[in-house]
């Protein structure tokens, strides 16, 4: 009895044992690596011709300003994800000259409206900015909204075995979001990728879970381009913002959620910012323009997305969907949203030197990170946001 | 006690040291209390603000109107509009009770079936390893939980799933429950990783439970000739239902309120209730955790505190039936 | 039948080994002396850096939390057992049902009553993860002062001494093994906590911070941060982060189970 006993608890123990060494290594080589052939980009001659054409990626613009004295050594600012990388490279960069150790949280743009609106945080990070509905709830008062990059929203699929460069419109990814295409061999994506052999699966649609920037700029690239979206949304008013009701799909937190959903999952489509698709090595596509070319997404697609746009005096505007017929269509920027009327000289001065260096030495980093910087003349326009900012009514800078 | 020198030769007065006694005792005992009733006030104050930050949404909508929708959709919010409620909680509430319940269905079974091996079948210098190994996976944190589900759970259960939407899937009426696809995060990867963290809770209270079965009693039955198992059987479960029952409950109170892990798999669609427990869905827990730090539409905020009053009305409830329906059976338990 | 209750069992040790394994075989690939003296790196896609500041962030605020909690609940345990009647036993209950709040409540609570006003902070998170542990702490503290055999206290007055006096140089001492297990569980419990920090202290990925007026991070909310990410690099950190977590729990938990077994009062 006792040693029946004991073979079957030492028996017992034994699968366990080997069944958690079977799960350790076994689940190891679980989805994340979403495509082996995902250097195979396949975007067209026409796409390499433009995205390996020479850009300026170090403008090298100078700072006027000067560092102010008095400025605090730390500083805390949330917001969008979409420029999250971006404000992380450059708080270390920033830091390494100046010592100043700059803290933001990437928790979206509606966290970093949200944030800035009540006063938790020195500065927030929208990209799209505030509406001036968001600008009255805001306790600090008037506010400065300073575009800092320029980046693209991409589609980004996880299909093993299809590299990168499959074709969409922006009427087709509508479809997709409204839940009216499910399958990735429907016929609508066959006939715009003709030469590929798309699976019979399920597309697992990944959207937001949380209030964001990326969000809205890819959900007004949706409402102009996708009847359909409108429709299914309940009209423009609806089908377009920081969060809209999906009716369909997973929601990840923040674009580095969407993109470890997509990663994850078989047959997944998401929509992140480019940096995060690129260095998660995973595969995106090409959109048609409003021009009719299939534009792939890079620095020389995204640089043109601001010609003829005519800034407001409080800079904020979409830049999807434009006429250049070399541009990526779902092009945006981030927007720091900082009080323009401070209370205390230290974080004035900090928030005045942190973004001063952003809009001059930072932006010869952007490129490290696959965004655009700025062009001379949004960025003109930005750093004298910079010369509003006051304390007790004296300007800072 | 010292002695203080007195100008006089008499000793101290008994009736000063007495007093000062009796005032270095109130004073004490004051502060004692004073701690105690800081605790109450810390509960009073959790209700007091929850309600007052939630109030404006309550006005506004109708308290009634939050459970009369499933629809959770902020950007249909506007600041005048009070019909219908944007911020129906019907599916929270109906994430939160499926996923623990799927996690008690497969717990409470598999921790009275482990309680039952531990205090009557397992020798005794068995019985500690055996419960401190269950316990130690109480001690794993959420976020380590939610980690490892999505990268090895998850995997490991897609054949499962696949089986079951092939095979409970074609089922005419509850087919639709089973329904694909899977797309790994889910509610019923939630409940797995709630049945998880559960385990060991129910564990350790069933086998106090079963420990308070009299010995005299599993030995008639062993004298009796009963196998270990019909002892089992016999005299240690039947008198250990109410026991079980308050376990389970207190299990289902702590599946309530866990946030992290449920989070990072249950793929956070919070639109509407789905069909199927192989869809992603929401738990109120999860909603609040993502949507909090970002509620910028109108009664967004006051909404998600609507929320959090209601999750912690739901577990209060829970856990205060639980505790009396244990304390019932074990008299005054502290564990 | 024993053997289907057996296999019950092996499948609760093999879950329990199916987690520490594989937390272990993934941490391990990237745990090394770096991890705790270094920050994450400044781009989120490169590999390299570490956790540092979220451990010493950890260290920080939980230390804070337990200053805070364990005066409290050990005068709070003290009233309810040593000074008995309808209030304090109003007091247990209501510190049983403490301990089922979810914790992100408490989060949202904080948030409301300090982050709002205040900003977030490390201090936010420390009040938070006190009240998180302050019903563990008084439970486990209530629970050993009843131990405290009634004799110890009944010779002390036939003594003299003072009902103060009795509970801070007698009762209390004597228990004092018993309430330091308590709290370290309660240290265990708070160190894992992610959802309340979500709201309060907001994290500070980047930088080592020191000062609990600022934002700071802890090991939980860089494991969340990253975990979550679809950066390989951040996940290979999250993971390293995982397992440095597990065993700092793990060490809290058993060194209270070591302090517990070496009790000056007989447990039955």
């Amino acid at each position: 009895m006792r040693t029946r006993f004991a073979a079957v608890v030492a028996g017992a123990l034994g699968v366990a044992v080997a069944t958690a060494a079977c799960g350790s290594t076994g689940g190891s080589s679980s989805g994340t690596s979403a495509n082996t052939t995902a250097s195979k980009v396949n975007f067209g001659a026409q796409n390499a011709r433009l995205c390996g054409s020479a850009v300026n990626t170090t403008p090298h613009y100078t700072n006027t300003i000067g560092t102010i004295s008095g400025g605090a050594k730390t500083l805390s600012g949330a917001g969008s994800t979409f420029a999250a990388p971006m404000y992380d490279q450059w708080a270390s960069s920033y830091n390494k000259a100046s010592g100043v150790a700059v803290a933001y949280a990437s928790i979206g743009s509606g966290g970093g409206i949200a944030a800035f609106q009540a006063n938790t945080v020195a500065f927030g990070d929208g990209d799209t900015g505030m509406t001036p509905a968001e600008i009255s709830q805001a306790k600090g008062g008037a506010v400065l909204q300073i575009p800092l990059l320029l980046g693209a929203v991409v589609p980004t699929y996880n299909l093993p075995g299809i590299p990168a460069g499959l074709k969409f419109t922006g009427n087709v990814l509508g479809e997709i979001y409204a839940h009216k295409i499910t399958n990735w061999d429907d016929p609508a994506l066959k006939k715009l990728n003709p030469g590929v052999k798309l699976p019979n699966m399920p597309i697992a649609v990944v959207h937001r879970s949380d209030g964001s920037g990326t969000t809205n700029i890819w959900t007004n690239y949706l409402t102009q381009t996708s009847p359909t979206w409108v429709s299914t949304l309940g009209g423009p008013s609806k089908s377009e913002g920081l969060t809209v009701a999906w009716p369909t799909g997973i929601g990840g937190k923040g674009n580095e959620g969407v993109s470890a959903a997509i990663a994850e999952t078989k047959g997944a489509l998401g929509y992140v910012e480019a940096d995060y698709a690129i260095s998660e090595h995973l595969t995106y596509g090409q959109v048609q323009n409003k021009a009719g070319n299939w534009i792939e997404p890079c620095i020389a697609t995204v640089v043109p997305a601001v010609d003829g746009v005519k800034f407001p005096p409080s800079l904020n505007t979409f830049l999807t969907n434009g006429s250049n017929p070399d541009v990526y269509p779902i092009v945006g920027t981030t927007y720091a949203l900082v009080y323009e009327h401070q209370t205390s000289k230290a974080t004035a001065a900090a928030l005045v030197n942190f973004f001063a260096w952003v809009l001059t030495a930072g932006q010869d980093e952007n490129a490290k990170l696959y965004y655009a910087p700025l062009g001379a003349s949004l960025q003109k326009l930005a750093y004298a946001q910079l010369k509003k900012i006051t304390v007790n009514g004296r300007p800072v800078a | 006690m010292t002695v203080p020198a007195t100008t006089s030769t008499s000793p101290v007065p008994v009736r000063s040291l007495q007093t000062r006694r009796r005032y270095g005792d109130r004073t004490f005992r004051l502060a004692m209390l004073g701690a105690a009733g800081v605790v109450v006030l810390v509960l009073l104050a959790m209700v007091v603000f929850l309600v007052a930050e939630s109030w404006p949404a309550l006005a506004h909508y109708g308290p009634l109107s939050f459970l009369g929708s499933d629809r959770w959709a902020p950007s249909d919010a506007t600041a005048a509009s009070t019909r219908p409620n944007p911020y129906g909680i019907v599916q929270f509430i109906y994430g939160t009770v499926l996923t623990s319940v799927i996690g008690l269905l497969i717990a409470v079974p598999m921790s009275v079936g482990i309680a039952l091996f531990i205090t009557g079948i397992a020798p005794a210098w068995l019985r500690r390893p055996l419960s401190y190994l269950v316990d130690l996976l109480a001690s794993i944190p959420s976020v380590v939980f939610g980690f490892w589900g999505i990268f090895a759970l998850i995997p490991a259960l897609q054949p499962v799933v696949s089986f079951l939407i092939a095979t409970l899937g074609k089922v005419p009426v509850i087919g639709g429950v089973f329904a694909g696809p899977f797309f790994g995060l889910s509610y019923f990867t939630a409940g797995i990783v709630l049945a998880i963290m559960v385990l060991p809770i129910v564990t350790a209270l069933c086998r106090e439970i079963f420990a308070t079965t009299p010995a005299d009693e599993r030995e008639a039955a062993l004298a009796l000739g009963m196998t270990r198992w019909e002892m089992l059987r016999t005299a240690v479960l039947p008198r250990s239902r109410a026991g079980i029952m308050g376990a389970a409950i207190l299990g289902l109170g702590r599946a309530f309120g866990e946030t992290i892990a449920v989070t990072m798999v249950i793929g956070n669609n919070v639109l509407s209730i789905t069909k199927s427990i192989f869809s992603t869905g929401a738990t109120m827990a999860s909603v609040i955790a993502n949507e909090f730090t970002e509620a910028v539409e109108p009664f967004h905020l006051d909404s998600l505190f609507v929320v959090a009053m209601w999750l912690l009305f739901i577990s209060l409830i829970v856990n205060i039936v639980g505790k009396l329906w244990v304390r019932r059976i074990r008299g005054d338990l502290v564990w | 039948m024993t053997v289907f209750l057996a296999a019950l069992v092996a499948v609760a040790v093999a879950v329990l080994a199916w987690v520490l394994t594989y937390v272990a075989a993934q941490g391990l690939k990237y745990l090394g002396p770096a991890f705790f003296t270094h920050t994450p790196p400044g781009n989120p896609a490169s590999y390299g850096g570490g956790y540092a500041n979220g451990i010493v962030g950890s260290l920080i605020i939980v230390g804070l939390a337990t200053l805070i909690s364990v005066p409290f609940g050990v005068a709070a345990a003290v009233a309810i057992v040593e000074y008995g009647g309808r209030f304090t036993a109003a007091v247990s209950f209501i510190t049983d049902v403490l301990v089922g709040v979810p914790t992100i409540v408490t989060g949202a609570f904080i948030y409301v009553i300090w982050v709002t006003h205040f900003g977030f902070s490390g201090l936010a998170g420390s009040f938070a993860l006190a009240l998180v542990m302050l019903p563990l702490v008084i439970r486990a503290t209530a629970e050993m002062l009843r131990l405290v055999p009634v004799h110890l206290r009944e010779a002390s007055a036939a003594l003299g001494v003072s009902r103060a006096r009795t509970i801070v140089s007698v009762v209390l001492p004597s228990a004092r093994a018993g309430i330091t297990t308590g709290v370290f569980l309660a240290v265990a419990r708070a160190m894992g906590e992610t959802a309340p920090l979500l709201l309060t202290a907001l994290g500070n990925q980047e930088f080592m911070q020191l000062h609990p007026t600022q934002r700071m991070s802890t090991l939980s909310l860089q494991i969340f941060t990253d975990a979550i990410t679809g950066f390989q690099a951040a996940q290979a950190r999250a993971w390293a982060g995982a397992l440095t977590l597990i065993i700092i729990v793990l060490l809290f938990a058993i060194g209270a189970r070591v302090i517990g077994r070496r009790t000056s009062v007989t447990r039955s």
